[in-house]
């Protein structure tokens, strides 16, 4: 069993090391610029089922534009978006959650309140509504992922800090004269990191496939952008003449959040057992 | 039942609180809605006019009293675009997104108690390992990409099944639910019947599969969990014969978690709901919120977006205070 967790991290961090790779590298990675058009050999197959153009490994769109290129670029925004949700809605639900959890009554009981209210949208509708009436933007899809992301953080540290906060070393610094917010950040939040290492890893699989969707759905980033959802999107009307369009993509997609849960998986069974109840 | 009241009451300020974060969402929009919907060569005494028809020209409290005080009767106003009133849209919608989120439901249970259960009792065979990642590879596709396979593979090189809508063209189902599949059963129409049936079976393995996943690993965790009690090793030293012991004492104290589980995960087919509605064509609920921030009806997404969530929140209200009459020793 040991070995299968270990198997999971290493397959799942491969995976996303991928995923930056391909995010940091792209414009070394990709045979083509993902925005040049070439009318001329629009929806190509793909070089290896016998397209005309042999140079283009995974096919053409209906501009003429490399479907490989796209897909590497695509992942710019896919690693963009999930990295800095993740960290910022990381920031706010942890802060929330320990300050919740760490000074309780009355504060507890407002984070929790706004916590609840956050939790009566089904996430992805949530992001799906700020999207609706931000507009479209890297920066709005950003703030709405956060926007809907933040509570899972939230109630992992308040859980954890609630606990953290009667153990001995807690006590013992007070009895030093330390004082509260130098406890919390010096000696109960270090103790929450491996909790919120695996809640991250989680939730960027759920931002990228979340970003993916509201993209797909043309809520997303602007059009001109390569994104894998718009890319899916776009495909869809040419797919009994094309199936490429929407098979790459969607791969790409696919895998990615595999990996990243995989890792997450192997992760939480490693670091944290006990949080298998709760993700 | 003190608790039960309790809860009412605690509900109170929450949906407060959705109704107050829905209503900010509309101020949340670049630009003036009003702008939006007369476009730009409205003149200034058009603007003030309907400004003033909204009650947009008044302060942000009083436009909310306002919106709450209509919304506790019933009246949300009407579409801008549709012109009809915002309730009789939803309604009218509202029984294909139930239809479709009750067959996804149905979908999932039938993919994932017997995998989970099966998963746990052989623990650590080739059926353990290949059920886990199957429920991995569940959770992670993302559901638009499987509809449009299912659409392109099953729907298009096959031609096994309808690619878009609710039924055939040209079959009449009488409405007396508006539950396609019910009323075609109560009228008899089995040809009606089959005909929704086709139309939703790809439409909820794609919102049922993620679903499937989730609660598969939840099964398989609360049988295993089941399993290490005194109770089922007691029946073990009994002498009972496995298949009794699994069906009366593991599975009946399993499924508690997993049907809990499975009410809290509605508001996951609600999410879905928006997703598959619109790769399917399927009008529902989902679908209507989708065309409505697509020709800005700001008024329509607003309210839907609360009738989700108030939906959400009061099926997990429910399922939470059913959960305590089935098990008494939970205390909410």
């Amino acid at each position: 069993m040991l070995r299968l967790r270990y198997f999971k991290v290493m397959v799942g961090g491969i995976i996303l090391a991928g995923l930056v790779i391909c995010g940091l590298a792209a414009p070394l990675l990709a045979p083509f610029d993902p925005q040049e058009q070439l009318l001329e050999s629009r929806l190509q197959a793909p070089a290896w089922l016998g397209g005309r153009a042999q140079a283009n490994l995974l096919g053409t769109d209906n501009l003429g534009r490399d479907i490989l290129s796209r897909i590497v670029y695509g992942s710019r925004i896919s690693l963009l978006v999930g990295a800095t949700t993740v960290i910022l809605a990381g920031l706010v639900g942890c802060f929330l959650g320990a300050v919740a959890g760490y000074f309780g009554r009355r504060v507890d009981e407002v984070v929790g309140k706004i916590t609840e209210i956050f939790l009566a949208f089904p996430f992805l509708l949530l992001a799906i509504a700020l999207m609706a009436f931000l507009g479209q933007g890297v920066i709005n899809i950003i703030i709405a992922l956060m926007v809907s992301r933040w509570v899972q953080y939230c109630r992992v540290v308040r859980g954890e800090v609630l606990s953290l906060k009667e153990r001995d070393f807690v006590t013992a610094a007070k009895a030093l004269g330390a004082r509260d917010y130098y406890v919390l950040l010096r000696h109960v939040m270090p103790n929450t990191f491996a909790s919120v290492t695996v809640v991250a890893t989680f939730a960027m699989a759920i931002v990228i496939i979340s970003e993916a969707s509201l993209s797909f759905l043309g809520l997303g980033v602007p059009a001109h952008i390569p994104t894998w959802g718009s890319m899916l999107s776009e495909g869809r009307s040419y797919m009994n003449r094309a199936p490429w369009l929407t098979i790459f993509p969607g791969m790409a997609i696919f895998v990615t959040v595999f990996g990243i849960n995989l890792l997450g998986d192997g992760l939480r069974d490693i670091l944290d057992p006990k949080l298998r109840r709760q993700i | 039942m003190n608790t039960i009241v309790r809860r009412i009451i605690g509900a109170v300020p929450v949906l407060l609180g959705i109704s107050f974060l829905v209503f900010l969402l509309m101020h949340l929009a670049p630009g003036d809605p009003v702008m939006l919907l007369l476009g730009d060569d409205a003149t200034p005494g058009e603007v003030a006019r309907v400004r003033h028809a909204w009650g947009l020209d008044q302060p942000l409290l009083v436009q909310y009293w306002q919106f709450i005080s209509r919304a506790v009767v019933g009246d949300f106003g009407r579409s801008l675009k549709f012109g009809e009133p915002v309730i009789k849209l939803i309604f009218e919608r509202l029984p294909a997104t139930i239809e479709l989120a009750s067959m996804s439901l149905l979908v999932a249970i039938l993919i994932s108690i017997p995998i989970g259960t099966y998963s746990a009792i052989k623990r650590d065979t080739l059926f353990d390992h290949a059920g886990t990642g199957v429920a991995l590879i569940g959770v992670s596709l993302p559901n638009f990409w499987l509809g449009i396979m299912l659409i392109y593979f099953l729907g298009g090189q096959w031609n096994l099944l309808p690619v878009a809508g609710r039924i055939e063209y040209g079959i009449e189902i009488k409405p007396i639910t508006k539950l396609f599949l019910v009323d075609s059963l109560l009228t008899a129409n089995f040809g009606g019947f089959w005909s929704a049936v086709q139309h939703l079976l790809m439409p909820a393995v794609t919102l049922g599969t993620a679903l499937a996943a989730i609660v598969t690993r939840i099964t398989r965790s609360s049988v295993l969990e089941v399993m290490r009690q005194d109770y089922v090793t007691t029946a073990r030293a009994k002498g009972l014969s496995e298949g009794v012991i699994i069906r009366r004492h593991i599975l009946r104290n399993a499924l508690i978690t997993v049907v809990t589980i499975l009410g809290l995960q509605l508001g996951a087919l609600l999410n879905g709901s928006v997703i598959t509605e619109t790769v399917f064509s399927y009008p529902g609920i989902g679908d209507l919120l989708i065309q409505s921030i697509s020709v800005r009806d700001y008024k329509l997404t607003q309210v839907l977006i609360l009738f989700f969530g108030v939906i959400y929140f009061v099926v997990n209200l429910l399922v939470d205070m059913l959960y305590m009459l089935i098990d008494p020793r939970i205390k909410l």
